[in-house]
């Protein structure tokens, strides 16, 4: 009778102390993720979360960095879309890197890890062959093709010329320069290559054999199989192609400095050498903000790409819902 | 051998007729000539750079594609030109110390986000990938009054402090590889009394090693390759250049000649060539592991 109690007391106070240790494991938990997570949290809030709000003020306001920023209302936006008569160029020389550039890479990339997944013999060798220029630092491809594509004497209008064809004027004519960087382009396609041999090399031989028994063409195979399976590569491919075609900046600023021959530092007036035609939207947010000291006209431009990043992304995931296929998911 | 197994030999290796034949040789032949016509192409503007970096600077700008004579003197010319020596040491410095600091800083988060259960995890996750996929130009205004309020523009650093808290891209990479290593290794560290960051330390960062690798080689050459960080802070101040910002402005600041040019290209090329030869296994690994299991 009278031990009851006593064991029920002790029972209680185990009870209770196990839950303190529990809740003590449960707070050295949450000090061990927040000591873990500290530098990202310290990094994205300083580096990522306060700019973005920041650069959404500064874009309201006129800013030069030397005096404080003033406030303009949608003033700067305003002037980006109805006076400056530089956007537009930009906007479609960036849209033209959607449409032609980014669809090219990954058609070229396809089209070479096809080749290599056919070829017998020496796969090693040409895969590193194909993948070697993605290593290129971007700066020293792009002064190379400069030359490579230097109108009369680079290589390959001599090589042109024996061919008894006049070269054009590559990285000097408003017409050639967007096709002479998407060659540049084209040659650094090394690991969007490997990313689509790898998708290749994993689809299922057994829906070829069964495809190949129903009659179906190299062609059809192609189209039917291939194509569906790595499907999610080339979407994944698509979204980091445009994704970089909006960002796309130090080849565009290198190619059209070194063909003006002015100091690259110095050369402000001459980006998008020639014509504008390698003006790109990022080019023109770094002249504006960082030669012209603009500071609040270019968080007006970022904040514009911010919405069209967000926007491109998520059409993109959007619309491959009806062309992805992803392998054991029900339709 | 069995008369059973020389019978199974036979059916399966039996030879197709000689019009299918000859039909599968022409299609390899096809198949090979287009991917060494291919080949040659993607080799092409490394040749032209070599021969070019070995002509007379008149020579470049004539029709004459072979070098004659060879001019191996122009690799010793082009570090009287310009201060290769420093371009390089700034390139280093800043790639060097970015890399420590993605890793100091990148390990713990990726360990926190793949394998410590906590609320709110997949959240940050996800957020963390947002910040991956937009441009770096949407955030660099503000980023940029920032440093130059501390005073650090003109300098390499506004490069190198951030990669000290955390990497998104590098994140993402190792957190992937993390969720690969199987529970039972942690299992049985717990077992034998290790607490989390005994886990972290003895199991994860053993096992982890070739994401480790490849993420200190991807930061790595992204330092060594970034054109637009250096230009912007460091352009106005040309002690701090690294190569790829020298580079840039070789041929105009110096009035150089491309044979020149070319011999720096390459030199600047050289490294990455020679680490990738080196390191493929990390490569592979690095690119399929944020490619294609992503």
């Amino acid at each position: 009778m009278t031990s009851a109690p006593v064991a029920g007391a002790f029972a209680a106070t185990a009870v209770r102390s196990r839950r303190r240790a529990k809740r003590k494991a449960a707070w050295r938990r949450r000090g061990l993720v927040l000591g873990l997570m500290s530098p990202w949290i310290v990094g994205f809030t300083v580096f990522f979360l306060y700019p973005l709000v920041t650069s959404a003020y500064l874009s309201l306001t006129h800013y030069d960095l030397l005096s404080p920023p003033r406030w303009v209302g949608l003033a700067n936006y305003r002037f980006m879309f109805e006076n400056d008569q530089l956007v537009w160029p930009a906007i479609k020389n960036t849209l033209w890197l959607m449409v032609v550039y980014v669809p090219a890479q990954v058609l070229f990339a396809f089209g070479i890890a096809l080749m290599l997944t056919r070829a017998r013999r020496g796969v090693g060798f040409f895969r590193t062959v194909f993948y070697l220029p993605a290593l290129v630092p971007t700066v020293a491809g792009t002064l190379g093709f400069v030359y490579l594509l230097n109108p009369a004497t680079g290589p390959v209008d001599i090589a042109l010329g024996h061919l008894g064809i006049s070269g054009p004027l590559w990285f000097h004519s408003p017409r050639w320069s967007k096709p002479s960087l998407t060659l540049l382009g084209l040659w650094g396609i090394g690991n969007m290559m490997i990313i689509f041999l790898a998708a290749l090399i994993d689809v299922p031989k057994h829906l070829y054999e069964s495809a190949s028994l129903d009659g179906a063409g190299p062609f059809q195979r192609l189209r039917w199989v291939t194509v569906p399976s790595i499907s999610p590569v080339i979407l994944f491919a698509l979204v980091i192609g445009v994704i970089d075609s909006l960002q796309y900046f130090t080849q565009a600023y290198v190619a059209a400095s070194i063909a003006v021959g002015q100091s690259a530092s110095q050369s402000a007036e001459n980006l998008g050498y020639p014509e504008n035609s390698t003006l790109f939207y990022p080019v023109l947010l770094y002249q504006q903000g960082f030669r012209y000291f603009n500071m609040g006209y270019a968080s007006a431009m970022a904040m514009v790409l911010l919405v069209v990043a967000l926007v491109v992304t998520l059409l993109i995931l959007r619309s491959s819902r009806l062309w992805v296929f992803y392998q054991g998911a029900r339709r | 051998m069995s008369s059973a197994a020389v019978e199974a030999r036979g059916i399966v290796q039996r030879k197709p007729p000689p019009r299918v034949r000859r039909r599968r040789f022409l299609v390899a032949v096809a198949d090979h000539s287009l991917l060494i016509v291919t080949a040659l192409m993607f080799l092409a503007p490394f040749v032209f750079i070599v021969l070019t970096a070995l002509m007379t600077d008149h020579q470049a700008l004539s029709p004459k594609l072979w070098p004659e004579p060879f001019r191996w003197s122009n690799f010793v010319d082009v570090f009287r030109t310009a201060p290769i020596w420093r371009y390089a040491l700034n390139t280093f410095f800043y790639a060097g110390l970015a890399t420590i600091g993605v890793l100091v800083s990148s390990i713990p988060v990726a360990y926190a986000l793949s394998r410590v259960r906590w609320w709110g995890r997949d959240v940050v996750f996800v957020v963390t990938l947002v910040a991956l996929m937009l441009p770096v130009q949407v955030t660099i205004v503000p980023v940029y009054v920032l440093f130059a309020k501390l005073h650090l523009v003109g300098s390499l650093w506004p490069l190198i402090l951030p990669n000290f808290l955390g990497d998104a891209f590098s994140i993402f990479l190792l957190r992937q590889f993390f969720l690969t290593i199987p529970e039972e290794y942690v299992d049985a560290a717990r077992v034998d009394g290790c607490g989390e960051l005994r886990i972290l330390v003895s199991v994860f960062l053993r096992l982890a090693k070739p994401a480790i690798a490849a993420v200190a080689l991807f930061e790595f050459l992204y330092c060594f390759n970034d054109f637009f960080g250096p230009l912007l802070y460091t352009s106005e101040n040309s002690s701090h250049w690294t190569l790829s910002l020298g580079l840039a402005q070789f041929r105009t600041v110096y009035q150089v000649q491309w044979n020149l040019t070319m011999a720096a290209t390459l030199l600047f090329m050289l490294p990455v060539i020679v680490i990738f030869f080196l390191a493929q296994r990390a490569f592979v690994e690095g690119v399929t592991l944020t490619g294609v299991k992503g």
